[in-house]
């Protein structure tokens, strides 16, 4: 059974098309690699993994389940272009709130074990509004980690991140592909993404354009794929 | 069900912090009933027979324009950081979160009208103690009213430009029954008169109104979110 399988959605905005027939599978312990121009619908696609819209046509499966369902989404991880982080709130307090949200046994307990492993347990007490850009992004990599899901939705998770946040964020998504987790991630950044990738999919216009393992060609030149199959 | 509960009150819990530490809905919406109240207390006599007649409705009035400050902010503050994908994305029902976001609501708009409630004594020159215990009951009703009306409202409209406007918009219209209901009610409590078989109906309105929009609500808040 495939972690994410997406069997021919469509999804419209008005009368456009933003996706269009798309299918794609990631087998449990796949790290995808979704990339396209801006506008190819890799965004879209995401949210409706994640559960946040639904398909107009099509099915999407997470772990054979349907993405709204209660325990699905326990499975899964999302981290979008927000860092869905309260301001007002501290970064002990943020963490704690989602820990509850997802019903960890001791969700004090885990929320200071991810500050810890995202280098923020100094700044526990801090209100997230007063934290430097790097530092909010290190706690969106935490909160969206904190449940231990089984499948992470990434939309661009390399974007706006300064290099520690990068390095955090690379080490923990090595690390969740060693432990068996599924990573469906959108990008531009694709010399990380394809470090990472072992699976990539381009999508052009809202149609899937390529969809297979990553190669060592993909990986010496990272434009490879929008030469070949891409608009160029 | 321990855990719809939980998760109601985590939600509610976090509203309420996130409120007391910026004080945005709460200040503002005190600062305008006082401010309201105030201004119709110098248009009107407050000696004036046919003010204490109307001060039942013109507290609700005053209540309900207030309240919108507080129940705009409610989804809304959830947009900033995009936290309410991270809402939409936890394990948890649209229902508790909406419940949750109400329960916050109600108590802020509580404290704002339990505030207010006394310089409107004081103003008009009415005796609003006489029947607290009724007055409170009245007040509860149609608070909640408000809350469940104006919690959907503001969850709808999360997502449009002009959702300050269009809440009042959608809000008030609706909720007119209720509104009338508990104007009746503290009306007639603040003149002296007792809940009887006379007024009885009111209550009756505004505790249908209540069950109705909650269980209404709490159906619709997922297809409302996630559409």
């Amino acid at each position: 059974m495939s972690a994410v399988a997406v069997d021919g959605v469509w999804k419209y905005y008005g009368d456009y098309p933003a996706l269009r027939d798309v299918k794609l599978d990631a087998a449990a312990g796949a790290c995808l690699a979704l990339i396209g121009r801006n506008g190819a619908g890799k965004t879209t696609l995401l949210r409706i993994l994640a559960g946040f819209s639904r398909p107009g046509r099509g099915s999407v499966r997470i772990c054979g389940t349907a993405p709204r369902d209660t325990a699905t989404r326990r499975r899964i991880g999302f981290l979008g272009h927000g860092i869905s982080v309260y301001d007002e709130l501290s970064a002990i307090e943020n963490l704690t709130l989602f820990a509850r949200l997802y019903g960890l046994k001791e969700p004090r307990k885990a929320a200071t074990e991810w500050l810890e492993r995202t280098g923020l347990d100094r700044v526990a007490g801090g209100l997230v509004r007063e934290f430097s850009r790097g530092m909010r992004q290190r706690l969106a990599v935490a909160r969206a980690f904190l449940h231990n899901p089984s499948v992470l939705l990434l939309d661009e998770p390399f974007t706006a991140l300064d290099d520690r946040a990068i390095a955090v964020l690379q080490r923990l998504l090595r690390e969740a592909l060693a432990e068996g987790k599924t990573i469906v991630m959108s990008t531009h950044q694709l010399r990380e993404a394809l470090d990472l990738a072992t699976h990539v999919a381009l999508l052009n216009r809202g149609s899937v354009a390529f969809n297979g393992p990553r190669t060592a060609e993909m990986v010496a030149d990272a434009g490879f794929l929008y030469a070949r199959y891409g608009e160029g | 069900m321990m855990d719809f509960f939980r998760q109601v009150l985590v939600v509610a819990a976090k509203d309420l912090r996130a409120e007391l530490r910026t004080k945005e809905a709460i200040n503002g919406s005190l600062a305008f009933s006082l401010v309201i109240l105030l201004l119709f207390s110098f248009a009107f006599d407050p000696t004036g027979d046919t003010t204490r007649e109307i001060s039942g409705g013109l507290l609700w009035i005053v209540f309900a324009f207030a309240g919108t400050l507080i129940l705009n902010r409610s989804f809304a503050r959830e947009l900033p950081n995009d936290c309410l994908d991270a809402l939409i994305a936890a394990p948890i029902s649209g229902a508790a979160l909406f419940l949750g976001k109400a329960i916050a609501n109600f108590v802020l708009l509580l404290a704002m009208e339990l505030v207010s409630l006394p310089i409107f004594g004081i103003f008009y020159n009415v005796r609003w103690t006489g029947q607290f215990p009724e007055l409170l009951l009245v007040l509860l009703l149609g608070t909640w009213a408000l809350t469940v009306l104006g919690t959907m409202t503001s969850a709808l409209t999360v997502n449009i430009r002009l959702r300050e406007v269009m809440l009042p918009l959608l809000t008030y219209p609706v909720l007119v029954p209720a509104l009338m209901a508990a104007m009746q009610l503290t009306m007639t409590l603040i003149a002296g008169t007792p809940i009887n078989s006379e007024n009885v109906m009111w209550l009756k309105m505004l505790v249908g109104f209540d069950v109705i929009y909650t269980a209404v609500s709490l159906v619709l808040v997922e297809t409302v979110l996630v559409g």
